[in-house]
């Protein structure tokens, strides 16, 4: 056989068992529909599946293609369907899977590209879309010799948890909603967007809400609340989109009870 | 993309969600075995009758009522739409608000009528 | 480019336990809203005469009076401790730094539907 490029491989740990991949193949160019491939791969007990993913292609077969970077759970490249289910496969151990097979799948969801690689571009419009960044009111912004706009320890608790998103996209694929109607805003961008409502130092809600109270925005979400089962970082999207619906409502109930001049 | 005017209607979900959950529960007891088997002694058909003529009484059950059927409507609708009928969501959220504004109509005048 | 799109069948919510739960959770309304109807027969029998009111207390012994507020009552329990065990993640509060938590919420609202229970029986049956 071949040399074996994973360090763990040269020390030479014996190796007798095996695991069973099946693994979503497409390739545009020349299937019409994707396929079902099963490669055997040793099977180790500290070994990820993204481990016997990169074993696949290093050793079996490398014409397989998938996205992955830092292997350590924040960069978000490696989210994949594992028995049908959203995980970064660099946090998806193989010991958890005792029947010693899987079936690899890209995320749900979004149009497959090749193999495990998704189209990210929705998602990423998305993400713009909600203007996710701190907007002040006309007239209101510091001018930059004042220095910054000062934020107590209270004041970053209200938002903290919704900045830890890594858009990994797994809640985005964990979403019936998502998958029907691929206008919802969704998951990620919204909690995002809440990150930049609920942000002392932010005066950019009403122009967020243009498209967070839209049909397509929180109107959409019916909280199935899988999107924050898996989220890897329990920034708790679900929870987000609900507390927009309560906001968005009494945005509602002020703009028709209270009439104002227009002008 | 404009604002929608789901937030009424997802007020009253909510509203009608809150009340079943609260008080629909014991309710069932009382009607589906206490009264029935008199678990609780005799409970006299004028106490019941009384409480059903009081104006105070009336009102509340009103909203106890009313508002459920918008909980169902709203996520009845969203449950058909999800599970494939969203080609013909006008028609499902009519059939489902139409009901529940029908069911409001006939709690008002059930209890007007007492 | 050319991509592929997985089609997803109307019966999605049947293909996975947390997505056929929440279907079933939304399915509850279904048996809201029949105690809502049971409810309306109720008031206008109770508001209308004794025989009217004591022939309907007849038929809540009937099996079938039995098997609908069992599997109602089923359904709406299921409804109520879904709904109550979400309120948490609506209800939040800031104590400072310190976010209260969801589990002291939630307590509070199981506290307050045993208490509403409570009252709403003394109303009814009385002492």
């Amino acid at each position: 056989m071949a040399t074996r490029r994973t360090c763990l491989w040269k020390r030479g740990v014996k190796v007798s068992e095996t695991f069973e991949m099946e693994i979503f193949r497409y390739y545009p160019d020349k299937d019409n529909e994707p396929f079902i491939k099963s490669y055997e791969v040793p099977f180790r007990d500290d070994w990820v599946v993204l481990d016997a993913i990169n074993y696949i292609k290093d050793e079996i077969d490398g014409t397989l293609s998938y996205r992955w970077s830092c292997r350590m759970g924040v960069c978000g490249s490696c989210g994949m369907m594992v028995n049908s289910v959203p995980k970064l496969t660099c946090s998806a151990f193989l010991k958890d899977y005792p029947s010693r097979k899987i079936r690899v799948e890209p995320l749900q969801g979004f149009p497959v590209e090749r193999d495990l690689i998704f189209d990210m571009d929705d998602f990423m419009n998305k993400l713009t879309e909600v203007k996710p960044y701190l907007l002040r009111k006309e007239g209101e912004e510091k001018p930059l010799e004042e220095g910054e706009y000062l934020q107590s320890p209270a004041e970053l608790a209200h938002y903290k948890q919704y900045t830890l998103c890594i858009n990994c996209m797994l809640c985005y694929a964990a979403c019936p909603i998502y998958a029907l109607d691929s206008n919802f805003v969704g998951p990620a961008a919204i909690a995002l967007a809440q990150r930049y409502n609920l942000d002392s130092r932010d005066q950019g809600r009403n122009q967020r809400q243009e498209v967070i109270a839209s049909h397509e925005g929180i109107w959409e979400c019916t909280f199935v609340g899988e999107c924050s089962v898996v989220c890897p970082k329990d920034v708790d999207p679900a929870a987000a989109i609900q507390r927009a619906k309560v906001s968005s409502t009494l945005d509602w109930f002020k703009e028709k009870m209270i009439p104002r001049s227009k002008g | 993309m404009s604002k929608s005017n789901e937030p009424v209607l997802w007020f009253l979900f909510s509203a009608g969600g809150m009340i079943s959950a609260m008080v629909f529960p014991i309710l069932l007891i009382i009607t589906g075995v206490i009264l029935p088997f008199e678990l609780a002694g005799e409970v006299t058909f004028e106490r019941i009758h009384n409480a059903v003529k009081n104006p105070v009484v009336k009102l509340v059950l009103f909203f106890v009522i009313a508002l459920p059927f918008f909980h169902w409507a709203h996520r009845f609708r969203f449950t058909l739409i999800d599970i494939g009928l969203k080609p013909i969501s006008f028609l499902v959220s009519l059939l489902c608000y139409g009901g529940a504004i029908t069911g409001t109509i006939v709690a008002a005048f059930i209890l007007w009528k007492i | 480019m050319t991509t592929y799109r997985k089609p997803v069948s109307n019966t999605w919510w049947l293909e996975s336990k947390p997505y056929f739960l929440f279907v079933i959770r939304e399915f509850t309304s279904l048996f809201v809203a029949g105690y809502c109807l049971f409810l309306l027969l109720f008031i206008a029998k109770a508001g209308d005469s004794q025989e009217a009111y004591a022939t309907l207390i007849l038929s809540l012994k009937s099996p079938t009076s039995m098997v609908f507020h069992l599997i109602s009552f089923t359904f709406i329990l299921y409804h109520a401790i879904t709904w109550f065990n979400l309120t948490p993640k609506i209800m939040v509060f800031h104590l400072g730094e310190e976010r209260i938590p969801n589990a002291l919420i939630a307590g509070a609202v199981y506290l307050s539907w045993g208490v509403v229970s409570l009252i709403i029986s003394w109303l009814i049956l009385g002492s």
